[in-house]
């Protein structure tokens, strides 16, 4: 085989892999637009739902995976980060932080229902905060803290050594080095995982399943001990729970869930890249 | 000259990285207000024998240190030493050219404001005080603002000189600070150690002989952890006593 045909037929395998990557994302989207966007209007994004749901707006829902995601993220990404810069900066390598970096990697791995089972027996039953935002905020919150550390960790270690060493020479204590030599220096990083996280928290069903979502309740949750509607039990709900409800509410639901995670990410991505502007090595 | 003229001593100093002896019996005497040159091929110890003034040793896991050190006649190692304080007093500049990512500024003000030396108003005056000290003025004083990675690696350099003037150290050291610069660069550093001398005390660890020759007042010459020879540049240079000495600096090995 000559030196041009395998080249042509490696590029033309490695595109196609490509291709066959992005192409469901696409088709995902397409659909989900297709199918959704008649049902998008200022009264479906903000007005109660109506008729056993299958009429009127899906507003509780919306608002209630903003807070749910918004508490997870505030919950999550300052002990995420703390444990982080204690394993990378403070432990050095010794058993317990081998095992805690081991604990981690699992906690990755688990499932999210066992999350939901988690959040259930812990928050709203041992902690009595009941099937609330704060009970599902905080499981949530849980479930992408793994996220948080290992993306949180690599942006520390990936911190020049030497940024360390000139801060310390200088007399700068540890907290000090870390505080204005490191983290700043790392927070792009954060950053990426919280994005992270961020997109994983909007979309999970099974973490607030038992902890906080409702099935339907038309009105807003005044408290964070108040239960809520959320996007995607809502769109399970509606998907095959409840019939008679039209299929352009569905996949309207759906875009909206799609929208609002890549607003999310957006709007962090953003800020990201604000912090990236200023690192320059 | 008597004792407590020498800004550094250094008696029956053993340095060990683990079972690995790295320095072997150092005794040392760096007159005040001189520059003192450390030279000798590498792995002689003569980097980890300036870390141990100001104890940036101590980072390394599995570092026992012996003997004694004194600075300014305090003994560094003595149990409950403020090694922030040391190091305040001890400064030091590194191999590589290694500004902060941040502003000329923000460079010198960060050791002022870690240790809390002098408010906020003061700064302008301490920056431009510490960048004329290194004859950075007048190229830098419209670009205060500019990151320092901007600068050329030999301005760099001399922020990095300049980043710990405004501690007020006793003592600068300086492990191979020339070593990423050009020929012309590494003059003009050497011009600044030799205006620098006349407030500092400053040892430099450098593997150019020339350059030990040109700026050094005294060199202590080593060889697998021990100070073979320490006397004045000139000497060491045109009547060494020390047979090892000579090897070396007439280029038979290194």
């Amino acid at each position: 085989m000559s030196q041009r045909l395998s080249q042509w037929i490696a590029f033309s395998l490695l595109f196609l892999a490509t291709l066959v990557v992005v192409l469901p994302v696409v088709v995902i989207l397409a659909i989900i637009v297709a199918k959704g966007a008649s049902a998008i209007s200022w009264d479906f994004l903000f007005s109660m739902p109506r008729d056993g749901m299958s009429a009127g707006g899906i507003l509780p829902a919306i608002l209630g995976t903003l807070y749910l995601v918004l508490g997870a993220v505030l919950f999550a990404v300052p002990l995420g980060v703390a444990a982080a810069v204690y394993l990378v900066e403070y432990s050095g390598s010794n058993r317990f932080s081998r095992l805690v970096k081991l604990a981690i990697v699992n906690l990755a791995g688990v499932p999210s229902v066992v999350y939901g089972l988690f959040g259930l027996g812990i928050f709203v039953i041992f902690f009595r905060f009941g099937a609330s935002i704060l009970s599902g905020a905080l499981t949530l919150g849980i479930m992408i803290l793994p996220v948080i550390i290992t993306s949180a960790r690599e942006a520390l270690e990936s911190v020049p050594r030497h940024f360390r060493t000139v801060s310390l020479s200088l007399g700068a204590s540890r907290w000090q080095t870390i505080r204005h030599s490191v983290l700043p220096h790392a927070l792009p990083g954060i950053m990426t995982g919280m994005i992270l996280g961020l997109g994983r928290a909007a979309g999970e069903t099974a973490p607030i399943l038992f902890t906080v979502a409702a099935f339907y309740l038309p009105r807003l949750p005044q408290s964070i001990f108040d239960q809520t509607m959320a996007l995607p039990y809502h769109l399970y709900v509606i998907s095959t729970q409840v019939p008679g409800v039209p299929e352009n509410v569905r996949y309207g639901t759906a875009l909206v869930l799609l929208a609002l995670v890549l607003l999310l990410n957006l709007a962090a991505i953003i800020l990201r890249s604000r912090f990236r502007a200023r690192k320059k090595w | 000259m008597s004792m407590g003229d020498f800004c550094i001593e250094t008696r029956g100093l053993d340095l060990f990285y683990g079972d690995f002896q790295a320095l072997i019996a150092v005794d040392l005497q760096v007159p005040a207000r001189e520059v003192t040159a450390l030279i000798g091929p590498s792995g002689c110890g003569k980097s980890t024998l300036l870390r141990v003034f100001n104890r940036m040793n101590d980072l390394i896991e599995g570092v026992r240190v012996e003997g004694t050190v004194r600075i300014d006649n305090e003994d560094i190692y003595a149990p409950g030493t403020d090694l922030l304080r040391l190091r305040e007093k001890v400064g030091m500049v590194f191999q590589r050219p290694n500004p902060f990512p941040l502003s000329v500024v923000d460079n010198i003000t960060f050791g002022l404001a870690v240790h809390r030396l002098a408010g906020r108003r003061q700064y302008g005056d301490l920056v431009e005080q510490a960048l004329r000290d290194v004859l950075l003025w007048d190229d830098l004083k419209d670009r205060l603002h500019q990151s320092a990675l901007s600068l050329s690696l030999e301005q760099q350099q001399r922020l990095c000189i300049a980043r710990v003037l405004p501690l007020k150290p006793q003592v600068l050291l300086m492990d191979e600070p020339c070593s990423a610069l050009d020929p012309i660069a590494t003059l003009h550093i050497e011009d600044l150690m030799r205006k620098l001398k006349r407030d500092y005390t400053i040892v430099i660890v450098t593997h150019n002989m020339q350059q030990a020759a040109r700026a050094s007042d005294r060199a202590g010459f080593m060889y697998l952890g021990k100070l073979i020879e320490f006397d004045e540049t000139a000497r060491i240079f045109t009547h060494p006593r020390q047979e090892l000495t000579e090897n070396y600096i007439s280029g038979r090995f290194g």
